[in-house]
């Protein structure tokens, strides 16, 4: 809406890491907290007995989190400041809600991943840097919290920020930035720290405000998902004929040569109307509507793209995926999939292997995968699909396995190869 | 983020049978309705629209709303609390508050008239509980809402299944801030209800908020009236939407005002969420938006 960038970037932790407080303070000195919701914070600390406003129940938001005082679910906060606007998905730390952070992490353009300074890397920080690396997430920032409890030692700092930037560089994460803060102290989150002078780089608001956001959404190739065939079919439109979609990658321009997947047909684009207005190029992430030149059987689910640089379809699926229902995905097990604007009926034909975060290492042919499993399936789809691999396209690399019976969301699916290529020659 | 709205009103056309859009006429649904008419043109807007008309609106709202109708050749629906307490099928709330009880009316005509995707203009920055809110909500056949059991939404990949009797409830404006709508609504010059605007109304305190004189049980002999210069930042029921001091007579003053308040729209304005701290998510899980 406004001229200057959107952020989105989510949080991970483990429990007691004092993430709520972080993201509290963030918000807090960030003046993102207005009167009326500190007020309430205050009055419902002051009932507890608790001599300073307890920040964590600003994010808190469902009953059951504030009567156990953990975050439960992913919840999402909005924050700006003068040069930037931020969508914060605040996602719970805990083992059995991992996959509470592939969703945070899915939309992400940074993860802060939080340390506790007297503890260091522990199993469940390796996990949330596994995860990062696994979608994908360009940017990390490794924020070293309660540095006041180890006395702002930079020595502490130091050999934390050493293990975790030489084990996100294994994983093929390329940006990470440590940061020492003590979030209930209000040290290097929003304002600079009088405790740690031997500290030059950037407060944790200072780094979200500065860090490029890449456009890879831009970068990648054209590819145009038809979400809905637009036909008014009344007397000032007699015969237009649009296909109305979000641009999931790349350019479109008008007078390109383009193919219609899984179908192979081929036509040029005659117009673009970007919600109202004709243009000559779009871009991701528009919504627009296209027109072709030539009368093409074209329905939800179809994939356009340059003919030049059209994907290959496929019905076996190699991804990596992480699965996020409570009941098991199992070989043989039927399901849809859900790529883009198609969904079609699948089958899951192997588990080659389970992945095990903490130290990369791979369980061969599990047979099932339970509830924050990550892991390799092979799946076969009963239409071709025109699927990039996600190391391409976040968006057209990834799909959603779901139980035809109920409809419940089971798996979350990346296409083609994660992390970098050795660590998956099995 | 006009974009990302405009997928999920496309993505709901696209797999939903009989998907209805929530109509009051206050700001959040006609951005709604601005979206959906952009999303579809130049072809008419594929939904009919549902407003839940607690009997305690404002005349220049309701007049807006019919407007609206006529002039984009919609089907409106409209589920009446009046009806519902005259049938004694609702009580009256001894405070006269009529909020809480739209739930009612508003599952069963969902129930009734078989819809299966209901849009509604709910922001995740205007409430604790709303944070947690996916963009697509499912609801079970009692049209409840279970925070614990959402689906978890990845990608922009909206998952839209539900069985026969349940529905999903969309939120295409969860990302935006009540900035956000403001700007939006100027940028595309977006006509409103005058009430939004300053203008002088007779008006009496409660609890702390200037509310208008009505039918409803307002003022008491001992809330005197007065007159004063006003505007709305939410519009719901008379009964518990108050009024804020403001001299923002045109869209960029209100504006200035909002970027510089430090109170939330809900905070301000809103009886109904001071009830308890978890007013809103109960009201959720029993169907309420």
């Amino acid at each position: 809406m406004t001229t200057t960038t959107l952020l989105r970037f989510a949080t991970a932790g483990s429990v007691d890491d004092g993430k709520s407080t972080l993201v509290g303070r963030l918000l807090h000195d960030s003046k993102s907290v207005l009167t009326d919701q500190l007020e309430a914070v205050r009055r419902v600390s002051a009932d507890r007995g608790q001599e300073a406003p307890d920040l964590a129940l600003l994010t808190d938001g469902l009953r059951a989190e504030r009567e156990q005082g953990i975050t439960i679910d992913v919840a999402y906060r909005y924050f700006a400041t003068a040069r930037r606007r931020f969508i914060l998905a605040d996602t719970p730390g805990h083992v059995q809600y991992t996959r509470n952070m592939v969703t945070g992490a899915s939309t992400a353009d940074l993860a802060v991943v939080l340390v506790d300074a007297r503890n260091g890397v522990i199993e469940q920080t390796r996990r949330h840097a596994a995860v990062a690396a696994l979608l994908r997430v360009p940017h990390v920032v490794l924020a070293v919290n309660k540095m006041d409890l180890v006395d702002y030692r930079e020595t502490v700092f130091a050999k934390i920020a050493e293990e975790f930037t030489a084990y996100a560089s294994e994983l093929g994460i390329l940006d990470v930035t440590a940061i020492p803060i003590s979030a209930l102290a209000g040290d290097n989150v929003v304002e600079p720290s009088a405790h740690m002078d031997w500290y030059g780089g950037p407060t944790v608001l200072e780094h979200l405000e500065t860090v490029p956001v890449t456009d890879e959404f831009t970068a990648a190739h054209a590819r145009f998902p038809v979400q809905y065939v637009i036909r008014p079919r009344s007397a000032a439109h007699p015969d237009y004929r649009g296909y109305a979609g979000q641009i999931a990658s790349g350019v479109l321009r008008v007078g390109e040569a383009v193919t219609v997947l899984p179908s192979g047909r081929t036509s040029t684009i005659e117009g673009i109307d970007a919600l109202g207005e004709s243009v000559d190029t779009a871009w991701a992430p528009q919504s627009v509507t296209v027109r072709l030149k030539d009368d093409i059987d074209i329905s939800r689910g179809d994939l356009i793209a340059p003919t030049a640089l059209a994907p290959t379809t496929t019905q076996d699926v190699v991804a990596t995926v992480c699965h996020v229902a409570d009941r098991p995905l199992t070989v043989g097990q039927r399901v849809l999939l859900k790529h883009t604007t198609r969904t079609v009926k699948a089958i899951v034909k192997e588990i080659p292997s389970r992945l095990t975060l903490d130290d990369l290492s791979q369980h061969p042919a599990p047979g099932r995968l339970v509830a924050n499993d990550i892991g390799r399936v092979v799946v076969r789809t009963a239409e071709p699909l025109a699927l990039d691999a996600y190391a391409a396209s976040r968006r057209t690399g990834s799909f959603l396995l779901i139980d035809p019976a109920d409809g419940t969301t089971l798996t979350a699916g990346m296409a083609g190869d994660a992390f970098t290529e050795h660590e998956w020659t099995a | 983020m006009e974009s990302e709205a405009v997928h999920i009103f496309r993505e709901v056309a696209g797999e939903f049978e009989k998907p209805v859009i929530l109509f009051s006429g206050g700001k959040d649904s006609i951005v709604m309705l601005h979206l959906a008419l952009k999303a579809f043109a130049p072809a008419p807007v594929p939904f009919t629209l549902l407003h839940v008309d607690t009997g305690h609106n404002f005349p220049e709202v309701l007049a807006y709303r019919d407007r609206a109708v006529a002039r984009h050749g919609l089907r409106l629906h409209v589920a009446s609390v009046q009806e519902y307490i005259d049938a004694g099928k609702l009580r009256e709330r001894p405070d006269g508050v009529r909020n809480p009880l739209q739930t009612v009316p508003l599952t069963e005509a969902i129930q009734q008239l078989k819809f299966d995707a209901v849009f509604g203009g709910g922001r995740r920055d205007e409430e604790k509980a709303r944070a947690k809110e996916r963009v697509f909500s499912l609801r079970d056949e009692f049209s409840q809402w279970d925070p614990r059991r959402q689906r978890p939404e990845l990608w922009q990949l909206y998952n839209g299944r539900h069985a026969p009797g349940e529905h999903v409830r969309v939120f295409p404006l969860s990302n935006w801030t009540e900035l956000d709508v403001w700007q939006y609504i100027a940028r595309e010059d977006i006509e409103l209800p005058q009430i939004y605007f300053a203008h002088e109304r007779e008006v009496f305190q409660r609890n702390g908020m200037w509310l208008t004189a009505g039918e409803w049980g307002g003022p008491k002999d001992t809330e005197p009236v007065h007159k004063r210069l006003v505007r709305y930042r939410t519009v719901g029921d008379m009964s518990c939407t108050g009024a804020v001091d403001s001299d923002a007579t045109t869209l960029d003053t209100v504006i200035a005002e909002i970027a510089v308040s430090r109170l939330t729209e809900r905070g301000a304005t809103r009886a109904d969420d001071k009830l308890s701290e978890a007013a809103m998510e109960d009201r959720k899980r029993e169907g309420y938006f």
